[in-house]
């Protein structure tokens, strides 16, 4: 690459980055602004944390929200990894378009379609069989569907790069299937596992609509709230409760790439000492 | 191994197969595919006062079936559904060429940057991910508003005049709820869509082919052109379609950051359910958006099916 070409593009990538991290940093240094009009600068206060803390409603929205992330997050491995195990695993099997096309599907397919559709299905089963009451489960149900497909994705990246010489070898030696998956397939794919996990709870930490139309009475999530707020107008209490939550995934996210990152130093040491053979 | 102990294993095999394959494949079958049934079906049924009516309905030993197309017919006669998906397809088209645009060249970069550093790059884009996408949208509000950090930028810079005269916005320093701050808010949140697939495509490329093309006397300019960008192909297909389908059917940035110039069809479904409650005409606006989204649906999980079996 020429010079022009480095330096065009190392402005491009700036320019990009700035774009990508201008919002964040705008709604962190606002949560502190001191002033009558939201969008303009006023001296420094905390007193949008104080009324934080006084929120009833927006306290109650995030503890419904965490509830419903934790379980969105779990159910959402657990279906992700049969799922993506099935895709690389087993390579021929009746229907195998269709399920692929179901499971990448609520990646890309509108919010409100999926929303609307699952509602109405939830809807008539309820005429039917008298259950679910629309609320927590419900919307548990539609996050855990777009939840799934990224779940699937991420561990369906990671056992394709896993060598199946391994599995051979342990099932050589005479250990079940159930035995192979749980001690060589699942510590291998630990971290993606991880990471399934975090991203999918932030997903469902996030969700609007598809918790807007799953939602009942008394069941009001977190960005349901915000959603409400931000739609009449600018709102500081949003700011603070954004800086909180941005804080909080901070911590999460890079504790838990230095936690990869150490188990990942440590597997390359173990497979080196391993290849080098007894000393 | 020995053909009966493979037989033993691969039998026991099938029976895990079945479980592993089945458990997700009915969870799909029941919360995916058959909503989308009941919304096909509901969308011809008619609107009772509080419940819609049954398809087939058995009564004095007669069988009847009514089925409503009226909520079709007046889709495709009211202005207001056809000019609002009109208006999805067309930002929704916008959004993935500016995308397009800004990624591909970042993306590209990002390929072409130090191996050591390329890692913490790509952690840079996918950051934003974590933190809450109804946020950051939220954020552009403020930036876009009077006295925000963008809008007081646009202004010093004069940049006011030449998107009034692209009608991007309606009058010089107002920013907000225009088809400009909708714009600035998809290309926003979606960039990352585009620039993932880009750069997983542009870093497993074979620079090799470049020098090849250097050494039979291709500039740089005509290289990227006749080599990088077909080769690239599968990841412009993937991340166009990864933006432009959902953008289709986008409901939040609108209502946060559009104006009534830019009424999505999103915001009509919502609308209609939400508003009218008339769940019927809500799934009838449904149906007509898949079939909007059909082909690029398609064409996105030909790619992705693609790209992976290149991978492996």
């Amino acid at each position: 690459m020429n010079l022009v070409a480095k330096y065009f593009g190392r402005g491009w990538l700036g320019l990009g980055y700035v774009f990508l991290y201008l919002p964040i940093l705008a709604l962190v240094i606002y949560s502190f602004n001191d002033s009558p009009i939201p969008s303009k600068w006023g001296g420094m206060t905390l007193k949008w944390y104080a009324a934080l803390a006084e929120d009833r409603e927006m306290l109650a929205g995030l503890w419904l929200s965490l509830k419903i992330a934790f379980y969105t997050a779990c159910g959402s491995v657990v279906l992700g990894t049969l799922a993506a195990f099935s895709l690389v695993k087993y390579r021929r099997f009746k229907g195998r378009t269709l399920f692929a096309g179901m499971v990448s599907a609520p990646l890309v397919m509108p919010e409100v379609i999926v929303g609307l559709s699952l509602l109405l299905m939830l809807v008539s089963m309820q005429r039917w069989l008298g259950f679910p009451e629309r609320g927590t489960l419900t919307i548990w149900l539609g996050h855990l569907l777009l939840g799934m497909a990224y779940a699937t994705v991420v561990v369906q990246a990671r056992l394709q790069d896993l060598n199946p010489q391994l599995e051979e070898a342990a099932m050589d030696l005479g250990a079940r299937p159930l035995q192979v998956f749980a001690l060589v397939t699942l510590p291998m794919i630990a971290q993606s596992l991880l990471s399934a996990w975090l991203l999918t709870f932030t997903l469902s930490l996030d969700d609007v609509v598809l918790s807007a139309f799953l939602s009942g009475p008394g069941a009001t999530t977190m960005p349901l709230v915000i959603f409400s707020r931000a739609r009449l107008g600018l709102s500081p209490s949003i700011n603070a409760v954004a800086t909180v939550i941005i804080v909080l995934v901070s911590i999460g996210v890079i504790a838990a790439s230095y936690l990869v990152a150490h188990k990942e130093r440590q597997r390359s040491r173990d497979l080196a000492a391993a290849q080098r053979g007894p000393t | 191994m020995s053909p009966a102990k493979r037989n033993g294993l691969l039998q026991r095999l099938m029976r895990g197969r079945t479980a592993v394959i089945g458990v997700p494949y009915l969870w799909l079958a029941l919360f995916f595919m058959l909503p989308f049934l009941i919304v096909l079906k509901i969308s011809i049924s008619e609107m009772e006062t509080v419940r819609f009516k049954d398809l087939i309905v058995y009564a004095d030993g007669v069988l009847r079936l009514s089925i409503k197309l009226s909520n079709y017919v007046f889709i495709t006669e009211d202005d207001l559904y056809f000019k609002s998906y009109l208006i999805s397809i067309k930002y929704a088209a916008a959004t993935t060429f500016w995308c397009l645009f800004i990624g591909y060249p970042f993306a590209y970069f990002m390929a072409r940057a130090k191996a050591t550093l390329q890692p913490a790059l790509l952690m840079l884009v996918m950051l934003p991910f974590w933190t809450s996408f109804l946020l950051r949208v939220y954020a552009w509000k403020g930036l876009l508003s009077e006295h925000g950090w963008v809008a007081e930028a646009l202004m010093a810079l004069k940049l006011d005049g030449p998107l009034q005269q692209l009608g991007l916005i309606e009058s010089p320093g107002l920013f907000m709820n225009t088809p400009f701050s909708l714009l600035i808010g998809m290309v926003y949140t979606y960039l990352p869509f585009m620039i993932l697939p880009l750069y997983a495509n542009l870093a497993k490329m074979d620079v090799r082919l470049l020098e090849a093309a250097a050494d039979l006397g291709a500039t740089p300019w005509v290289a990227f052109w006749k080599i990088t960008v077909p080769l690239s192909k599968a990841g412009i297909i993937a991340g166009s379609m990864l933006v432009f389908i959902p953008c289709v059917g986008e409901f939040v940035i609108p209502e946060l950051l559009g104006g009534p110039q830019t009424l999505m069809i999103g915001r009509v479904l919502w609308d209609e359910f939400f508003s009218n409650n008339d769940w019927p005409m809500a799934s009838s606006v449904a149906v007509v958006m898949v079939l909007l989204i059909i082909v690029p649906l398609a064409l996105f999980n030909k790619y992705q099916a693609e790209a992976q079996e290149v991978k492996r």
